[in-house]
């Protein structure tokens, strides 16, 4: 009874008249330069229409102006809060065109990377979603979690944040006992962490009424923007790279693909939630079964010419679907890059998802699509 | 000697002249319980989110309150183009002077209050509506959409939640039958089961009476979970957000005095005053401690919940503590006034 908007949409009753609210490039809720230019019908979003290029910054064209070693770098940067998993499909691309054998233990080290990275990658979303919906303490919890993550990853990597570790046909260097010890813990710390959201957070009833029923996305409006990740997910397909499209070690891993058939706010927000457990499990087994051996494959020339072709790979990153196209013509410089980044594809059902919400709604669903700005430019 | 201090007494309890020292008493306290109700409300978040809080200005940051004072009255005042210069420049005055001249009826101990009048549970609730009408005027001034939309939206949810707030008030000034707020703390004497909130046997319906009146409390002092006026995340700053300097420095003042002014009142209504639970402590000190304590409530409350949407706070009250509210008025004149016919 309390869920529902008080009084019927003013265009049922009187003939609209609405104003332009201009929302970003700084705003509190945009976290970073994303400009949306909402035309408001008192409380009611009417249109919103998302202005993007504010943090374009050429990522493409700099991967056609750059040896493949060079460009890898630029991979970690994209979305900068899962630098692993875009790297990894990078570095992935090129290993595939190359015909590189990269050896399992690195594929195995490469993919419990890849989970701590989506791990804190999602910490930082929920705290940021949290502080959207004006809860300010989910977001220190958050990050204290995630600084966990960071300490074990600038051990292996020297970088806490846009990591380069993913080399072509390996990684740059092995990790050792403190790493893994370090993750062991972790996990162990982290699993009692995620019950106590649950219990602080997922389960308050005013968070529950702000999102449960708010900004349905269907699976079909999934399907026409191209909307991957948890979006998608939460949209009720089961649609997952790592199991649609398996690479790396992810096939002889055992992990669930949390779906939720709602696909409103709280359905995003749950399969985000259930993916840290998932992910934690696809760390633990990771951990059981790494083998030993080196973690380089022999004979990476040191100057890379991809032979001539169209070559791709994608992988899921912690925000969907990303895919990296490497058009080759036998040059030591790409012909074209193409990056298939899953926020801008996200992004672009804002407009027609958000049509007729009141604003505060239409900021939590912006807020549960879980955007990050210089993904959406490139 | 003597005579000279009875003298400078008797001087000094003479009607202006004690309104006068009343009058920059009350000013200190609400400008000292801002500064430092901004420091509890810092160190406390900071606590919640396992972090220090400030620590750098003074020992445990306790001077943090006067540089922030003093950054603000540095800056400019901004005021906008386009805007209404003299209505933006009024309206933070005229969101604090009415909190101050609500204060000036509340009775921190015995006999110490500024102004012993009669009906002065009305007179809260009469200024308090100034309040409201000051930060849209502020926000309408600002000539900024954010601005319009946060003063729409305070309109609607103060004007929501005054109406079970004064069924509330009219419940407890039924029950004690009086609207002096000395009286009704004077009805509480004794120990803890004496005070109103307590008191089941006068009425059943007092704990929910104080639940609706503190929720009531928090809308209308703009507190979180009902933050709508700021709601920084959809609205930058919300009614504030045209403000710089001392400008912004008052309306935040205003919202603490007012948290003030809701506490006090529920400690005189509910919680017995200055009335000691088990007489140790002279009666300021457990006014004081207790109006701490809501205060303190507050801010946690702030620290642990999220924002509510705009219409479920609107449905809340008309669906919801209204109705309740109302009920309780009748029920509380049902069970006041049944028994007297009976006999």
């Amino acid at each position: 009874m309390v869920g529902a908007p008080i009084a019927p949409h003013p265009a049922a009753i009187a003939p609209k008249e609405t104003f332009v609210l201009n929302l970003g490039p700084q705003h509190p809720a945009t976290h970073g330069v994303l400009r949306i230019k909402m035309t408001m019908d008192g409380e009611y979003v009417d249109r919103a229409e998302p202005v993007c290029g504010y943090i374009h910054r050429m990522h493409e064209k700099m991967g056609e102006n750059r040896t493949y070693a060079q460009f890898l770098p630029n991979t970690g940067r994209i979305d900068y809060l899962s630098a692993m998993h875009y790297t990894h499909a990078f570095v992935s691309v090129v290993e595939r065109a190359a015909g590189i054998q990269v050896p399992p233990r690195a594929e195995f080290i490469r993919v419990i990377t890849s989970e701590l990275n989506r791990i804190s990658s999602h910490l930082v979303w929920w705290g940021a979603f949290l502080l959207d919906l004006g809860g300010f303490t989910p977001l220190l919890y958050a990050f204290e979690d995630r600084e966990r993550i960071l300490d074990l990853l600038e051990g292996i990597t020297g970088a806490r944040l846009t990591y380069c570790y993913y080399r072509f046909g390996g990684l740059c260097n092995d990790v050792d006992d403190t790493f893994l010890e370090g993750t062991r813990q972790f996990i162990a710390k982290m699993r009692p962490r995620l019950k106590m959201y649950r219990a602080l957070v997922t389960d308050n009833i005013i968070l529950r009424k702000r999102l449960i029923g708010i900004g349905p996305i269907s699976a079909e409006l999934c399907r026409r923007y191209g909307a991957t990740g948890p979006v998608l997910r939460g949209s009720g397909v089961t649609y997952d790279v790592r199991k649609a499209e398996p690479y790396s070690v992810y096939p002889e891993l055992e992990f669930d693909v949390p779906t939720f058939p709602e696909g409103d706010s709280m359905a995003r927000y749950l399969v985000r939630m259930e993916e840290l457990a998932q992910s934690l499990r696809i760390i633990e087994q990771a951990l059981g079964k790494l083998p030993s051996g080196p973690v380089m494959a022999e004979k990476v020339p040191r100057v890379l010419k991809l032979p001539a072709g169209d070559f791709c790979f994608a992988v899921e990153a912690a925000r969907g679907r990303f895919m990296v196209r490497v058009v080759s013509d036998n040059k030591e410089v790409p012909y074209r890059v193409k990056l298939r980044t899953p926020c801008l594809s996200n992004l672009s059902l804002f407009e027609e998802a958000s049509r007729g919400l009141f604003l505060a709604d239409a900021l939590a669903l912006l807020g549960s699509l879980d955007l990050v700005i210089p993904d959406i430019d490139r | 000697m003597n005579a000279l201090a009875s003298n400078a007494a008797a001087f000094l309890d003479a009607e202006p002249w004690r309104l006068l020292v009343w009058l920059a008493a009350l000013l200190g306290f609400v400008a000292l319980n801002a500064a430092y109700l901004v420091w509890v409300e810092r160190k406390s978040a900071g606590r919640f989110q396992r972090r220090p809080g400030p620590t750098e200005v003074g020992p445990a940051g306790l001077l943090q309150p006067v540089a922030d004072g003093l950054k603000l009255m540095a800056k400019q005042l901004v005021v906008p183009a386009g805007a209404d210069s003299a209505l933006f420049r009024a309206a933070p005055l005229m969101v604090i002077a009415p909190v101050l001249m609500g204060l000036a009826v509340i009775p921190f101990g015995r006999g110490l209050a500024a102004l012993d009048l009669n009906v002065g549970l009305l007179m809260i609730f009469a200024l308090g509506s100034i309040n409201v009408m000051a930060i849209m005027l502020g926000a309408w001034a600002s000539r900024n959409k954010y601005s319009l939309m946060a003063a729409g939206r305070m309109v609607s949810q103060n004007i929501a939640y005054e109406i079970p707030m004064l069924l509330v008030v009219t419940t407890m000034a039924m029950v004690t039958g009086t609207l002096d707020l000395n009286q009704i703390v004077a009805q509480q004497a004794g120990a803890f089961w004496h005070w109103n909130l307590f008191r089941l046997w006068v009425n059943p319906l007092m704990p929910v009476t104080f639940l609706i009146y503190y929720a009531c409390m928090l809308a209308e002092t703009n507190r979180a979970p009902f933050d709508m006026a700021e709601a920084e995340s959809e609205l930058v700053a919300g009614a504030y957000t045209e403000y710089a300097g001392m400008g912004f420095g008052v309306f935040f003042m205003a919202e603490y005095a007012n948290i003030v002014l809701g506490c006090s009142l529920a400690t005189v209504l509910f919680l017995g005053g200055w009335h000691s639970p088990f007489g140790l402590l002279p009666g300021l000190a457990w006014f004081l401690l207790k109006m701490y304590f809501l205060v303190f409530s507050v801010i946690w409350v702030r620290w642990t919940f999220p924002r509510t949407q705009f219409y479920v706070l609107l449905n809340l009250s008309w669906k919801i503590l209204i109705p309740v509210s109302l009920l309780t008025l009748i029920l509380s004149a049902a069970i006041i006034k049944i028994p007297k016919a009976l006999s």
